[in-house]
């Protein structure tokens, strides 16, 4: 690569704002969040006391969050699976109909654009009890359905809300990743007579294994992060924490609780596991990966 | 092709516009909710037609003060604007120059500056929420714009898909540029930004996406109703202590809330779709 090498002073400037953001916005509150961890303020905020791992030995000995671990790696799966499993049906159907898949593609990309929240918003009046038409249709075929009483109703309006604006995001990439297989592969197998069915397992799926992987990631990073809003403009967390999952549990801690050694050593353990995931995404799945 | 099968293609063409059906039923319902009047939504389950209140449920919710909200949704809208315009320029911009430095130059300490920057990637602000909010109080940045922009541009994506795309650029490039004289701000204004063109626009579409959805942050530092987004406003529109719920109010302003980014994203489908397969690579 060639590169500008006399100036010395150029760089600074250009790297400056970033640098600047970067310092002020991210490393010194993570640097803040793993310091308070170790640390257990007063209640009235007026000082605090050095205490070593007790946040943490107190985290991680509490039943609370072990049912939030649980509940997060639930709700990720089944964000994760159902998004992906929907996206990859509708992406081979999009792919073998050849006339229309550009027009599918259109026709289902926007959901992505929607703010979880807001698809929150709109499943939960979809599924408000007594009003809405979903919960209507479920009533008649003998489901009760009160997503504020019922934890694992409750769960359910969450994983679809999730997968509604998910599935999208998947669609694109598998609908790529079909587009780019050879279609002479497929031709073969067709000749030496495996039907469709068997091509898909045979041939389809496995090259399509490096976009499914990348996908898994993302929707668990999506599911994990980005929906907090979902969560919290339906159910807050309930009823009773069946929706708490850890993100959220570090929110409750922090700012209606006000227990921030507890937050932030919550936060710190966070940090671990996505870093965890990243290393895991890079060094140990990707080699397993087929391409 | 020998293994067309007429009939399967049929059945692909059904499934597909039954999962279009279902994907636009929220919508479609949040949308005929919008136009009936409170009474007549409670009075049976959510209707699959329009009602007799055409876009007025939007035009009141648009004009007059919202309850719970304290101000109208135009207001809403105007910041949740200046919010995701400001975290997609600013990241752009910022971005555009980081990775100009770190692809283009070499100087002390430029792979310290690389992993300061890229190890932004993996924490989202979420994970450090109670910190950064302590900061922005400190820094004065409560209900104001730069407290919504600032902490929100603070991650690497942009930089990162930048020197990506500078990496692919030919060196000979450069070279002809050196040797024409130009240095390096000529070089960055005059070849580089028309050859990022389309990588600016992909990224455009993202980051004025991820701005105009957040949440967690803007529901944080925006206690006045002055400065809070759209998408915020829903939950407090929601929570009703004592009375029904205004559903046609909520969905009124919950379609408003998509319409921005959802007409970015159809608008500028081209640059969302590669810009979005780019950040793969």
């Amino acid at each position: 690569m060639a590169t500008f090498q006399r100036h010395r002073l150029t760089p600074w400037i250009l790297l400056a704002p970033q640098l600047a953001i970067v310092a002020v916005f991210f490393f010194w509150p993570a640097a803040q969040a793993v310091l308070q961890a170790f640390y257990v303020e007063d209640p009235f905020g007026l000082g605090r006391t050095f205490v070593a791992f007790e946040n943490f030995t107190r985290v991680l000995a509490s039943a609370e969050y072990y049912r939030a671990l649980g509940i997060t790696v639930a709700f990720s799966i089944g964000v994760a699976l159902g998004a992906m499993a929907l996206a990859l049906l509708l992406a081979v159907l999009a792919d073998r109909v050849i006339k229309g898949a550009h027009a599918y593609k259109t026709l289902l990309i926007w959901p992505y654009a929607v703010a979880p929240a807001v698809a929150g918003v709109l499943w939960m009046f979809m599924l408000a009890p007594e009003l809405g038409l979903v919960s209507a249709w479920l009533g008649a075929l003998g489901i009760d359905w009160n997503h504020q009483l019922n934890g694992g109703q409750a769960m359910a309006l969450v994983v679809m809300a999730s997968v509604w604006k998910q599935m999208s995001y998947n669609f694109v990439f598998f609908l790529a990743g079909l587009q780019a297989i050879p279609r002479s592969l497929l031709e073969a197998a067709a000749i030496d007579g495996a039907g469709p069915w068997r091509r898909f397992w045979t041939i389809t799926f496995p090259l399509l294994s490096p976009t499914s992987f990348f996908l898994l990631v993302m929707n668990s990073v999506y599911a994990f992060f980005e929906t907090f809003g979902t969560i919290d403009a339906t159910t807050a967390g309930g009823p009773g924490g069946a929706t708490r999952t850890l993100v959220y549990k570090v929110f409750e801690d922090g700012f209606v609780g006000y227990d921030l050694g507890s937050s932030a050593a919550q936060s710190v353990l966070l940090m671990l596991l996505v870093g965890l995931l990243t290393l895991l995404q890079f060094r140990y799945l990707e080699r397993k990966v087929q391409y | 092709m020998r293994y067309r099968r007429p009939g399967l293609d049929i059945a692909s063409h059904a499934v597909l516009i039954l999962a279009l059906l279902a994907f636009c039923l929220p919508v479609w319902l949040a949308f005929t909710a919008a136009t009936h009047d409170q009474a007549s939504l409670y009075t049976s389950t959510a209707p699959l037609w329009f009602g007799d209140q055409g876009l007025g449920n939007f035009r009141s919710v648009l004009s007059e003060p919202v309850a719970r909200l304290g101000t109208d949704v135009t207001r809403l809208l105007l910041n949740s604007t200046v919010m995701a315009l400001g975290i997609a320029c600013g990241k752009i911009i910022i971005a555009i120059l980081a990775a100009y430095a770190i692809v283009f130059f070499r100087f002390p300490l430029r792979r310290l500056c690389f992993w300061l920057i890229f190890i932004t990637l993996m924490l989202p602000v979420e994970v450090r929420i109670m910190p950064t909010y302590k900061i922005a109080a400190d820094l004065n940045l409560l209900n104001s714009y730069a407290g919504l922009i600032l902490p929100l541009i603070a991650s690497a994506t942009a930089t990162f898909l930048f020197r990506q795309f500078y990496l692919t650029v030919p060196p000979e490039l450069l070279e002809a540029a050196r040797v024409d004289g130009a240095g390096p701000w000529r070089f960055l204004k005059d070849i580089l930004l028309p050859l990022s063109k389309t990588n600016i626009a992909a990224l455009f579409v993202i980051m004025f996406l991820y701005g105009w959805n957040q949440y967690l942050w803007p529901l944080l530092i925006t206690t006045e109703s002055d400065y809070m987004t759209i998408v915020v406003s829903l939950k407090r529109l929601l929570s009703s202590a004592d009375n029904l719920v205004p559903w046609q109010a909520v969905m009124a302003t919950a379609l408003l809330a998509m319409l921005p980014p959802v007409a970015v994203i159809v608008l500028m489908q081209r640059y969302f779709v590669k810009g979005l397969v780019d950040a793969e690579k």
